[in-house]
């Protein structure tokens, strides 16, 4: 963009000449909103960061030349430099490789985890700050139990009773982190459903699933999508805690948890072969909770 | 207040009974051959045994009752302190969780406290300090801190003061320089979490008129922030040290696994790793009851704190 914008459209309504006001398509109100965070230039490092995990995620063998399983003796163990970015480990695999493919297992097991904690969440939310009464009660009852539990033991508690893996330790994972959803989901969908243009929608004939899915629910949304962001780097941390225990995936596959867990047999000898894979996953996770704060403080 | 009292103590009592239901569903109800899982857990492989032979240990095991039957059964036992059996350790579990509970105190205290002076030394000297570059690098030290995950930390300590400057020891569970290591890695995400609200307090607190007039009697700006300030700014940080109890069970756990401490933490990782049920069962339920009670006492305690609040008249 050559030209500045104006950071609010409000000049448009003042003219006599454009009377005819339109509202903004749905491109310009995200450009509006996303251009001046990007000038800050935290944001658009986290971005990156973030744009970059995602990469290696999906196409990790674009971003490095090694093979993640493949083992050379003569290397292990061998120190970070311009080849090894982040060092050998004691089969000689590369680490940076070895980082990038694990992007896919823990970055998947995050999503699954988070997904199925805002699909549970927002039903259960949305149908309690709806139903009300009993249902409501009941449901924030059972809510209130959850999170008495602590988030870790619970999620040991499933994989104890559903095996260990990554999706089994996502979804223990998602399980624990479902009742903060339901809670913040709940929350918002009562706030929202006293507000006037619900109202006024309910005077106009609107049935409920419709009120509910195309006035409250696009409202209630904002905080519950940066609590989405912000317990996504928590999952991350939460799934590697799990599999670096011990009840993640299998070797030789990797998650960055089970790299890290890896690594503490040589932290004497060498110490980058936990402590360069656990910076990888603080970056990514700073990074999130740097662009879920953005979210919530950007003006709205 | 008796009555508030009477249904806040029913309230937890009601929250504890769930969550003890809850993860009495968990382990018995989910998909998985409880009985096999049991079996291998004790050593045996279920394969190997005859008709006879499982239909033996399921009796044994109390797996041939009801659900209700079995779940009314376990549950009127641990409310007499049974807990029941370790299948891979063969000892009562209330003999280890006795045994283990106080290395578990120790460390989760320790760094309560050390969260707290940390949390509200960070989130203080943010708000007292007007430099502004340093000022801002202050406010993202908290979004650093949980985003750090807790056994990395405890792996570069190890490395910087263990190995590195060797000011105390690595691993291993004996006096007082062994338990500096863990309590610290233990407390940085909690002391992230108090600094971040203090700051947030801080914010709201000196737009408030009471500063205005603090400033205005000519009391200097430390003098303003330390008497009208902080505790108004700190009040939120005593619920949090309740809800933060569950996160520091959570990082007892991979704490203990990292720095190898006897403790309830690395039980619960041994337990689940050999899928030891009566003893996911039992660290759950008492963890959670620590949880409820620490909560309950907080709730009860926040009347003496902030004389605004009054559990006498229920408005609402």
């Amino acid at each position: 963009m050559t030209t500045p914008s104006p950071a609010y459209p409000v000049s448009t309504p003042l003219a006599p000449a454009a009377a005819t006001w339109r509202r903004h398509s749905r491109l310009r109100r995200l450009q509006l909103t996303v251009l001046p965070l990007l000038r800050r230039p935290g944001f658009s490092l986290a971005l990156a960061v973030v744009a970059f995990a995602l990469l290696a995620a999906l196409v990790p063998h674009w971003l490095t030349a090694f093979d993640p399983y493949a083992t050379a003796p003569a290397d292990k163990l061998r120190a970070p430099d311009a080849v090894h970015w982040f060092g050998t480990d004691e089969l000689g695999r590369d680490l940076f490789t070895r980082v990038l493919y694990g992007a896919r297992l823990s970055i998947q097991a995050a999503l699954l985890a988070v997904g199925l904690a805002l699909l549970g969440g927002l039903g259960l939310g949305v149908l309690a700050g709806f139903a009300g009464g009993r249902v409501d009660a009941l449901i924030m009852r059972v809510v209130d139990v959850l999170l008495a539990l602590p988030g870790l033991l619970l999620a040991l508690a499933i994989v104890t009773a559903i095996g260990f893996g990554t999706v089994p330790v996502a979804i223990a994972v998602g399980v624990g982190i479902l009742p903060g959803f339901a809670r913040t989901t709940r929350a918002e969908v009562l706030r929202v459903k006293t507000l006037p243009y619900v109202e006024a929608a309910r005077l106009a004939g609107v049935s409920w699933p419709r009120t509910l899915l195309r006035h409250v629910l696009p409202n209630a949304w904002g905080p519950v999508a940066v609590l989405a962001t912000l317990d996504f780097g928590a999952a991350i941390l939460a799934t590697a805690g799990l599999s670096f225990l011990g009840f993640g995936a299998a070797p030789p596959a990797a998650e960055w948890g089970t790299l890290i867990a890896n690594g503490r047999h040589f932290l004497i000898t060498a110490p980058w072969v936990s402590l360069l894979p656990g910076l990888f996953v603080v970056a990514v996770v700073f990074s999130l909770n740097h662009l879920a704060r953005s979210a919530e403080e950007a003006p709205r | 207040m008796k009555r508030y009292l009477i249904g806040r103590i029913g309230q937890a009592l009601l929250v504890l009974w769930g969550a003890y239901t809850v993860t009495y569903l968990i382990l018995y109800l989910l998909p998985g051959d409880t009985l096999s899982i049991m079996l291998s857990a004790s050593g045996m492989e279920a394969d190997g045994l005859s008709a006879e032979d499982l239909a033996k240990a399921r009796a044994y095991y109390g797996l041939d009752q009801g659900l209700w039957q079995q779940y009314a059964d376990l549950l009127w036992r641990a409310l007499h302190g049974d807990l029941g059996h370790s299948l891979s350790l063969n000892r009562p579990v209330t003999a280890l969780l006795a045994e283990r509970l106080p290395q578990t105190l120790a460390l989760a205290g320790l760094a309560i406290v050390l969260s707290l002076l940390g949390g509200i030394g960070l989130g203080y000297l943010t708000a007292y300090l007007q430099w502004r570059p340093l000022k801002t690098a202050l406010s993202r030290l908290p979004s650093l801190g949980f985003s750090v995950p807790v056994f990395w930390m405890g792996l570069l300590l190890i490395q910087v003061f263990a190995f590195g400057l060797g000011w105390f020891p690595a691993t291993g569970s004996n006096g007082f320089d062994s338990l500096v290591l863990p309590a610290v890695t233990l407390a940085i995400p909690s002391a992230a979490v108090y600094a971040q609200v203090l700051q947030r307090g801080f914010q709201g607190v000196w737009q408030e008129p009471y500063i205005v007039t603090a400033f205005a009697k000519g009391l200097s700006r430390a003098q303003v922030q330390a008497r009208h300030g902080l505790r108004n700014a700190a009040l939120p940080i005593l619920t949090l040290v309740g809800l933060q109890v569950g996160n520091t069970v959570s990082g007892a756990v991979l704490v203990e696994t990292i720095f190898s401490r006897n403790g309830v933490g690395r039980l619960a990782q041994e337990a689940v790793l050999r899928q030891d049920i009566p003893v996911v069962l039992a660290i759950v339920s008492v963890s959670a009851a620590a949880f409820v009670v620490i909560n309950l006492l907080v709730d009860l305690l926040y009347p003496y704190l902030d004389p605004r609040i009054s559990h006498c008249p229920k408005v609402s």
